[in-house]
């Protein structure tokens, strides 16, 4: 089997210190004999080092020397493991409310999220922002993992109970019932992990992975409309390709073919696709998530950061904008503030022109407030100076979203969903 | 509707990555070892500009204890696609007085390859250096950008990174900092060979099981050559091995291996126990090794 055919399921973890994350994403590898010989041997040596009984897979992915000495982890960390049917990969992220930051940015490039629970101590406040976030980013799919069954005897009425607490939250929520799995494990046993528990024959469904894995993509992907943003005009100036002139971008949203009518924005010139390349091959179609260069019948301008839409399926084009801001950067976002906006590859200016509020990320409302500190999360209107051609976050993840730049550090200090 | 094109969603990541360096820098520049990720990094960079040529040069920093089969490799595939290859060379910073060889058991000039880098960048005004590190190799790689800002002494601090929000990449940098890019951040040595065969890209012949005269240290195998520091009870014997990382031959253990095809290669990578860097000797030096050397500008 190869690549193309494997199915790729991308996964955010998110958990309180002691929750028992990263022991359970080493469980996985483990069980999924994605650790090396050398690694395994690396993880017995440190914990015989340390004086355990049992083998501490959590040393599988926590990375960095301030991490081991401090024990937590900092940072997202990116695991691979697959099966014979599933490439997967892991934004491991820690579960520290300064770090919401961390979460947020392991969600986005993500469909699902595992949110781990302490058998023993139930639903707790860190759980109410891991799943305010898993909400606002529109996870496909939220795997609730119930850890640390082991020490609570294994006990159903402990499970139902968290059950019972979670489902609460999800009243409060835009998941479905459907979109939520509860699953009681022990990462540090193996029970209910890649194996089914002999201890909890209460539990019916999937193990963890049995779970993740009949999750399909297609079920992940939205399908909305096609959106092509430019990255870059190919003009070869070969003999071969003299008059090549091709916009290459990557697809979101929906399929494009040859014969395509689009609209081109700013500019909103229409024209046909005339043909679509993929390295030496022409194609007849692209299905989203295709990095590929289209040509059009006629001339019409059309440079880095233009759309090319279906024609009848065009977004909005404002240079006024709501959005909910989650503050990635120490500096706080303040009244009157300047940035550069980047939505997808566009950049233009922006100038916050008023914060609404900042919302409770535990469900329990809002607060007036005239900055977003990091970590916070809060309504925000902008002035642009130019408009960007967008969807609501809702309709479209990817032409939902945008960046903040600090123009002085140039660090990425926001990130934006449109309402 | 008919003959829908489906990607590879690793493979159009990576051109989506390459071709926001393009756009965004004014001075990219495509390091390459010659080794099998750099190699698809090629591949990729073709892919994202076709028809059109790629619009950077290649970077060879050149430690002189390269495998020659690397090298020849090297100068055919530039030719083949027309690409500029700027080579730099450890020996040239020795001679400068710029850094010192090790001495001893382990000698090798695999770290001194920091500085010849640095002073390359400086030289070209390279603004990003595109490079073929993976985040599945080692685990103080797993936390790496796919836009990575160096500062002036191309150091990095893990502490202090962009997000990378979606697939949104924000190359802004000031005069003085640089950006390490890694397209294939996301692939795992497993995709970059399944990639390699399903491409059918050619690879330097070292990948290959052949015969080499080889000798035994600390459960590794070791090119016999001048090149490679050897004591004299550390006998020499012919094997047939292969390598699974081209770096230097002072610090790239063989692995013993009969993959003589690369159907063979991917079916011993599938099996295999010991990990890609297992057989690395300079991550061997402590458990934190690749961290501290990431910190002062290596690759």
């Amino acid at each position: 089997m190869n690549i193309q055919n494997r199915k790729l399921i991308k996964i955010a973890t998110a958990g309180s210190v002691d929750d028992g994350k990263s022991t359970l994403i080493g469980r996985l590898l483990y069980d999924t004999h994605s650790l090396t010989t050398d690694k395994i041997e690396a993880i017995e040596r440190s914990s015989r080092q340390r004086g355990y009984d049992y083998l501490d897979f959590s040393l599988a992915t926590d990375g960095l020397v301030a991490e081991r000495e401090q024990g937590i982890t900092i940072d997202v960390a990116h695991i691979y493991f697959n099966t014979d049917k599933t490439n997967f990969i892991v934004a491991d992220t820690p579960g520290h409310v300064e770090y919401t930051r961390n979460m947020v940015t392991g969600a986005s490039t993500s469909q699902v999220a595992i949110i781990l629970i302490d058998a023993r101590k139930g639903v707790i406040e860190q759980t109410y922002r891991h799943f305010f976030i898993a909400n606002l980013l529109r996870m496909s799919h939220v795997v609730v993992a119930i850890n640390k069954m082991d020490l609570v005897n294994y006990s159903e009425d402990v499970f139902l109970k968290i059950k019972a607490d979670f489902d609460a939250l999800v009243s409060k929520s835009n998941f479905s019932e459907e979109q939520i799995t509860f699953i009681p494990v022990s990462a540090l046993k193996g029970e209910n992990v890649t194996r089914k528990s002999e201890h909890m024959p209460w539990y019916v469904g999937n193990t963890l992975l049995d779970h993740l894995e009949v999750l399909e993509p297609e079920d992940l992907q939205e399908s909305t409309a096609a959106r092509f943003p430019v990255q870059l005009v190919i003009r070869p100036k070969t003999e071969a390709y003299h008059d090549f002139r091709g916009f290459s971008g990557k697809l979101y949203g929906n399929s494009l073919q040859v014969g395509d009518r689009v609209t081109v924005l700013p500019s909103g010139n229409e024209s046909t696709i005339k043909s679509i390349h993929f390295f030496d091959q022409e194609l007849e179609s692209a299905a989203p998530g295709s990095s590929i260069v289209l040509t059009l019948a006629d001339e019409v301008n059309c440079s880095r950061g233009d759309m090319i839409v279906k024609s009848g399926e065009v977004p909005k084009s404002e240079k006024l904008l709501s959005a909910t801001i989650c503050q990635v950067n120490s500096k706080p976002l303040q009244v009157g503030q300047k940035y550069t906006l980047q939505h997808g590859v566009n950049r233009v200016l922006a100038k916050v022109d008023r914060i609404e509020a900042k919302v409770h990320t535990d469900f329990s409302g809002t607060e007036e407030t005239d900055q977003l500190k990091l970590n916070d999360i809060g309504k925000v209107h902008f002035k642009l100076s130019k408009p960007i051609h967008f969807d609501s976050y809702h309709q479209s993840k990817s032409n939902g979203a945008f960046i903040l730049i600090d123009e002085g550090s140039f660090d990425t200090v926001s990130v934006g969903f449109i309402e | 509707m008919s003959n829908l094109f489906i990607p590879n969603p690793k493979e159009a990541e990576s051109i989506h990555i390459i071709r926001e360096v393009a756009a965004q820098f004014e001075r990219p520049v495509l390091l390459f070892s010659g080794g099998k990720d750099s190699i698809t990094l090629v591949r990729l960079a073709q892919k994202a500009f076709f028809p059109a040529k790629i619009p950077f040069p290649l970077l060879h920093v050149d430690t002189g204890h390269n495998f020659p089969e690397t090298i020849e490799f090297r100068d055919q595939l530039v030719k083949e696609l027309g690409l500029e290859l700027i080579v730099r060379n450890v020996q040239d910073s020795i001679d400068q007085g710029k850094v010192r060889e090790e001495k001893g058991r382990y000698a090798s000039r695999n770290s001194l390859q920091t500085t010849t880098l640095l002073d390359a960048i400086e030289e070209f005004k390279f603004d990003a250096c595109i490079g073929g590190a993976r985040r599945d190799e080692e685990k103080a790689r797993a936390k790496e950008r796919v836009f990575s800002v160096r500062d002036d002494f191309g150091q990095w601090d893990e502490k202090n990174q962009r997000p990378e929000l979606f697939d949104m990449l924000n190359g802004k940098i000031h005069v003085g900092q640089n950006v390490r890019v890694f397209p294939i951040s996301n692939w795992t040595e497993l995709d970059v060979w399944e990639y390699i065969r399903t491409e059918n890209i050619a690879i330097p012949s070292i990948y290959f099981a052949h015969k080499r005269e080889v000798f035994f240290r600390d459960g590794l195998i070791w090119t016999a050559n001048e090149h490679v520091y050897r004591e004299a009870h550390e006998e020499v014997t012919e094997k047939w091995v292969r390598f699974r990382t081209v770096g230097d031959m002072t610090c790239t253990a063989a692995v013993l291996s009969e993959a003589v095809s690369l159907d063979d290669v991917v079916n011993e990578i599938r099996q295999s126990t010991l990990s890609e860097r297992g057989a690395r000797i300079d991550d061997k030096r402590s458990e934190a090794a690749m961290e501290t050397r990431k910190k002062v500008g290596y690759f």
